[in-house]
């Protein structure tokens, strides 16, 4: 029992009274971004990782760093839900599930229960995803030491072809956009050469992009504009969380262990493999439905159809950081805002950081614990409070966030050329999310691009340009393989779709 | 939705919407393509050469776009929805443009300056707040920007003449 006496030690790193306050601003913070529309975890951690720069220098400021940025990010996944209670208006992407049950609860009157449901499961389902990232990521990056250029592209492979198999977006749509982030990451000195690529002469560009300003771009700036286009009118029910609702709604919980379970494993499996919160929730409600004794039910106010789509979006949004921390691979976007962070503050991600950087990764294992039931405390004891935030009217938010977002954005390289490209970011994102172009591959690109580059350089190097050393030993061939079935899948399945069908299905 | 007949009324449709980006990222790609093959797009003496990956990028870009283009042309009228109505645009554009002027504003009177003048505009003219309001927001922004920046955390924000001239940089 290695991991427990880590753990253990992992306690002792977070567990000091800085920490602890980080981990509850973090928390409050994460909520308030998770609340407010513009603002989700990716760009909320992307705008306040410059004020960790200074932070991560000190000694143990590095843990201290992730703490905060990881809980900001724990409390935007329990935020969503708020504002889908109370409002019908999902304040993160992977909160949409939890509209269908949990609106129609709360104009029943019932939206204690229903958050205290919401916010329970998102809390038994980080648990499980913490736990199994507790004992399974020592193992991952155990195996992943041995692996070489080739099996780090095959991952990377896997990565994002895992977005076009699993995204309901068209297949083409999901590939451009992800080689828009391709080529973004490739602009810039090219980091195996050191030649000029795609900067057409201009100095501003030889640094390249910096997925920070994309994320705040795509994201914030993008999300007011449609936000705008939908005219606000925020008409929530009110919200009332004392101490017996919650403790009704709890007695309730249990009956719904096996929901919960199978939701923890969907949100684990899809956090992992890189599909991501947002189909997790969706797959976990129809997965809940479908096994129900009173599945016909859901969607007229069912307690069940709120654990359902929760635990699975923090199941999910939670292991998404195990590939991150193990494989320098992160299965989300926010995840790859944290990769980024652990770059810039000079950790190398990837499975020497379990060997070198023990009491970072322990430290940050710990404080997922640690920081889930601080979640928990803030969000049952606050709620008034976030959802009032949520009345402030849109014109008097609004332009406040635009300009946190333009701050966030200069503060990356302190250069005003960012905010520019922020707002042309901005634009694209807008056009993107009307014309179903999804973003999260695109981010990912922007991130892993030199890695992704620089892998398939030195493979094509060891193997003299012969693509057979993809294929060349079971681990690899495995990968690739199971990356090209996932590439293929959508094709697949049109296929199968239009086959000609002459007998009965089975 | 709409509530008037000019709410209603599509600034322009989704089909036009699909094919304009497409295209946009079909040039893109052209691009990548361009710049990539003059660095050299091929097997050099000590491996690949520095435009051999992103041709390919460059290469799918434009291959994937131009099945957008296609599957854009392909959409019947009937399903031609609206991608935008004017009332929306409007409104959009109300927002864009200010915030392409403020990002344009900042690096020559500072972000602070920027800010309050934004963040005025923003909620006396689309929001009709009385002045002392408006006054108070943004002029209230401005103070905790400048201290969570600039004295907690010690990062500097871009300045103006008027800082200049109380003396803060």
């Amino acid at each position: 029992m290695q991991e427990i006496q880590s753990l253990m030690h992992g306690f002792g790193v977070a567990l000091t009274p800085m920490n602890l306050v980080l981990m509850f601003t973090g928390v409050i913070l994460g909520v308030i971004i998770g609340v407010l529309p513009g603002l989700g975890g990716a760009n909320g951690v992307a705008i306040l990782l410059p004020l960790t720069f200074s932070m991560a220098q000190t000694p143990g400021g590095a843990t201290s760093a992730i703490i905060l940025l990881s809980c900001i990010y724990w409390g935007a996944l329990f935020g969503g839900a708020i504002t889908s209670i109370l409002f019908n208006i999902p304040g993160e992407p992977w909160s949409v599930a939890t509209t269908f049950d949990g609106f129609p609860l709360a104009q029943q009157g019932r939206a204690g229960n229903a958050l205290t449901a919401a916010f329970t499961s998102s809390f038994v389902g980080a648990l499980v995803a913490v736990i199994v990232i507790t004992f399974l990521s020592p193992v991952v990056a155990n195996f992943a030491l041995e692996f070489g250029p080739p099996e780090f592209f095959a991952v990377y492979l896997l990565t994002f072809c895992a977005f076009i198999g699993t995204s309901k977006e068209p297949p083409f749509k999901t590939l451009a956009a992800m080689m828009l982030g391709f080529a973004l990451a490739a602009v810039g000195t090219d980091p195996v050469t050191g030649t000029l690529r795609l900067t057409f002469g201009s100095t501003r560009l030889l640094t390249g992009f910096d997925f920070l300003v994309a994320v705040i771009g795509l994201f914030g700036i993008g999300e007011i504009l449609l936000t705008l286009e939908e005219g606000l009118a925020f008409k929530g029910a009110s919200a009332k969380l004392n101490m017996y609702v919650v403790l009704q709604t709890w007695k309730e919980l249990p009956r719904y262990w096996a929901t919960s379970l199978r939701s923890s494993a969907v949100g684990c499996f899809m956090g992992i493999v890189p599909g991501g919160a947002t189909p997790a929730s969706f797959m976990s409600y129809g997965v809940a439905r479908r096994f129900s004794a009173d599945g016909e039910q859901f969607g007229s106010g069912k307690v069940e159809g709120v654990v359902a789509p929760e635990t699975a979006a923090h199941a999910a949004g939670t292991s998404a950081l195990l590939p991150m921390i193990t494989l320098g691979v992160p299965g989300s976007p926010t995840a790859a805002v944290l990769l980024g962070g652990l770059m810039i503050w000079g950790l190398q991600p990837g499975p020497l950081l379990f060997v070198e950087q023990k009491d970072f990764v322990w430290g940050l294992i710990a404080s997922m614990y640690l920081g889930n039931i601080a979640g928990l405390i803030v969000v049952l004891t606050c709620v008034p409070l976030f959802a009032a935030i949520l009345r402030v009217p849109f014109s008097v938010i609004a332009p406040i966030i635009m300009v946190v977002c333009a701050i966030g954005a200069y503060t990356v390289h302190n250069a005003i050329f960012d905010v520019w490209m922020m707002v042309v970011f901005g634009v694209l994102g807008y056009f993107f999310k009307k014309l179903h172009y999804p973003l999260a591959p695109l981010v990912l690109a922007i991130v892993l691009g030199d890695g992704t580059e620089a892998a398939f350089r030195q493979a094509m190097l060891v193997s003299q340009g012969d693509m057979s050393i993809f294929f060349s030993n079971a681990l690899v061939g495995g990968m690739t393989g199971l990356a090209l079935l996932l590439l293929f899948w959508p094709l697949i399945s049109w296929l199968y779709a239009k086959r000609p069908r002459k007998s009965t299905p089975a | 939705m709409s509530d008037g007949q000019d709410a209603g009324r599509a600034a322009f449709r989704r089909k036009s919407a699909e094919i304009g980006i497409a295209a946009v990222f079909f040039l893109f790609g052209a691009l990548v393509m361009f710049d990539s093959h003059r660095l050299g797009s091929s097997w050099g003496d000590d491996g690949p050469r520095p435009g051999y990956f992103p041709f390919y990028v460059g290469l799918i870009i434009c291959l994937s776009s131009l099945v957008n283009i296609v599957r854009g042309l392909a959409i019947p009228a009937d399903k031609n929805s609206p991608f935008v109505l004017t009332s929306q645009l409007k409104l959009v554009l109300e927002v864009l443009i200010p915030t392409a002027l403020y990002a344009a504003a900042v690096s020559w009177i500072g972000i602070y300056v920027a800010s309050i003048v934004f963040i005025g505009y923003f909620m006396r003219w689309l929001g009709q707040y009385p002045w002392w309001k408006v006054v108070l927001v943004a002029f209230g922004t401005a103070l905790v920007l400048y201290l969570i920046f600039e004295v907690w955390f010690l990062v500097p924000l871009p300045k103006g003449p008027v800082e200049s001239l109380l003396g803060l940089d």
